[in-house]
């Protein structure tokens, strides 16, 4: 049985905002599959009392001065962008 | 013979004396890439005129006062997902094709308050996703030993233009092996250190608590000068560790005697080939024979690696890589009318395959209803991977096993399964979930490629693990093999 349908590979790539061809969404769809089926080994072991890690090392927390600092000067972030005018950065049509 | 036959304390002694200028090492780099370079392909973006330049002001500087850093003049390539200020950075993505860096990442900074000088850029598979640089978005590296093969990955490049002579050295980075697998591949020294020892900030992000940047070398001491000028706390990576950073090369002693080395042996079953398996062996004879000790361990959630770092790295990818969305920088798609479809389409056609397969992956791992029982399950898992780590460094003092189970395989020959390629990584993954250091230097031929041992040690103990990676290149003759091109 799969474990995953073309459906939620559809779904999922619309969440990573992926505009997935459906070649893509066929080939991926049997790819996640067989990655996905691999990963459920994990299931053999019992982490029921176990606490799961995200980061290895015992830092937490980590403040720093709540103090305004200069920003990147406004040309320099400009430079990279696709299209810019008056100073912002410019994007197509949010709304209809 | 080339200038860079020479180690790091040697061309410093020259230079220091004036017997040899950053010029002629500079010269020296060029001259070797248009030699081979044509061949190897190591590098994405070549910087000649910054680098004689900078060459040019040090030799003039030196006039004036002796070159006080130890890397002073020293040519280097950096791994591309490293961002340099004003030398195109592109992670090997077409998204990024064009990326002019406003800011030097860390690293960068370190090396030039140490005044090295930077070559150019090396190739990588695609957002260090890939163990073969054939997932890079714009050409493959070749295996200097060997011009069939790949180079490893994903710092392919970085560990190939160190074999090829083309650099001194270089920077890598390695979230499951991207150091130690291509350094093992091209017969070179390569170090991933304990995740927070080197700042992060700059390093394009792919699995954000696993990454790490760290040095690739022709030898296990400019290894240690090198990683001594990177480390260190910084208060722009919050993740960076507040540690003092030792002189590595002070245990460079030669001296192992009653060091109690464990032998996994989850790392030398199914899997891992027979001459791999023996030059280990033949490597523990070695080490016994300077004073150490081994016996047999196990890791028990070694087999479950795999799966843990395919589900933890992919779900910090898919998060990280949303940024590449054509609004701030980078590529846009021309053929989109409005936002929501200019961010799929710039996503769809600037990434990769392998990329968009690791996106989608850890989208999925992630979204609502699949979260506990992939991504939870398996930050859970690595909580038990860690402690096998632990349980073991409680009696002794240094892990060694292979640091591939194979050595450099035919370009083409594993990228029709992603899963047969990522099983390259089994022996290396444990490393960085448990973020443990670990060292990868040259143990023998196989049919004339080289194999990498790895060395892994307790958290921030680099010394211990460079103290018994020198003690073996010492008494071996794997580090003076060079490829012929």
């Amino acid at each position: 049985m799969s474990r995953i349908s073309e459906e939620q590979v559809k779904h999922a790539a619309h969440l990573a905002r992926l505009a997935i061809t459906e070649n893509e969404a066929q080939m991926l769809t049997e790819q996640l599959d067989k990655i996905i089926t691999y990963a459920e080994q994990l299931n053999e072991l019992n982490t029921d009392n176990v606490e799961p890690t995200a980061h290895v090392l015992e830092i937490k927390n980590v403040m720093r001065e709540d103090r305004a600092q200069e920003g990147l000067p406004r040309e320099e972030v400009l430079k990279n962008a696709p299209e810019h005018q008056d100073g912002q950065i410019k994007v197509p049509g949010i709304m209809e | 013979m080339s200038l860079f036959d020479h180690k790091i304390s040697e061309l410093h002694e020259l230079l220091h004396k004036r017997d040899l200028s950053v010029s002629d090492l500079v010269d020296e780099s060029f001259k070797r890439i248009g030699e081979v370079e044509g061949k190897v392909q190591a590098f994405l973006t070549l910087d000649e005129e910054n680098a004689r330049a900078a060459a040019k002001a040090l030799d003039e500087k030196v006039i004036q006062n002796k070159p006080a850093s130890k890397l002073y003049g020293l040519p280097i390539g950096i791994k591309d997902n490293i961002v340099t200020k004003g030398l195109r950075t592109t992670a090997a993505s077409k998204i990024l094709e064009n990326f002019d860096p406003i800011y030097d990442a860390t690293v960068v900074q370190k090396l030039k308050q140490a005044e090295t000088v930077t070559i150019g850029k090396l190739n990588m598979d695609e957002f260090a996703m890939g163990s073969s640089n054939e997932n890079s978005g714009f050409k493959n590296t070749f295996n200097p030993w060997n011009l069939d093969r790949v180079p490893g990955g994903s710092s392919g490049g970085s560990a190939a233009s160190v074999a090829a002579g083309e650099v001194l050295f270089s920077l890598g980075s390695d979230t499951g092996g991207s150091i130690r697998q291509p350094a093992s591949f091209c017969g070179v020294v390569g170090m991933k250190p304990t995740y927070g020892l080197v700042s992060r900030f700059g390093l394009i992000a792919f699995a954000s608590s696993l990454d790490q940047i760290g040095p690739i070398t022709r030898n296990v001491e400019d290894n240690a000068f090198l990683l001594k000028a990177i480390a260190g706390h910084d208060k722009m990576d919050s993740t960076s560790a507040n540690v003092d950073i030792p002189d590595y090369t002070a245990s460079l002693t030669g001296d192992i005697k009653g060091l109690r080395i464990a032998v996994p042996k989850e790392y030398l079953g199914e899997g891992v080939n027979e001459e791999v398996r023996k030059s280990v062996m033949d490597a523990l004879v070695i080490l016994e024979r300077l004073g150490a000790t081994w016996e047999e361990v196990s890791l028990p959630h070694s087999k479950y690696a795999l799966a843990t770092y395919y589900l933890l790295s992919s779900s910090e990818a898919s998060a990280n890589l949303a940024r590449f969305d054509g609004v701030r920088y980078g590529y846009r798609s021309p053929n989109a009318e409005n936002l929501l479809n200019m961010y799929k389409m710039t996503r769809e056609e600037g990434f990769g395959e392998e990329v968009k397969r690791r996106i989608m992956l850890g989208t999925f791992a992630l979204s609502s209803g699949y979260y506990d029982a992939y991504y939870k399950k398996a930050q859970k898992v690595r909580t038990l991977i860690k402690q096998d780590f632990e349980n073991v460094f409680e009696q002794y003092d240094v892990i060694v096993g292979p640091t591939a189970p194979t050595p450099a395989f035919k370009i083409g020959e594993n990228t029709r399964d992603p899963m047969t390629m990522y099983a390259n990584d089994i022996l290396t993954i444990p490393v960085n979930l448990a973020g443990v250091p670990a060292i990868s230097v040259p143990c023998g031929l196989d049919k004339g490629l080289p194999l990498g041992l790895q060395i892994i040690g307790r958290h921030f103990d680099e010394s211990t693990v460079y103290k018994v990676a020198h003690a073996f290149e010492q008494a071996t003759e794997f580090h003076k093999q060079q490829p012929e091109l």
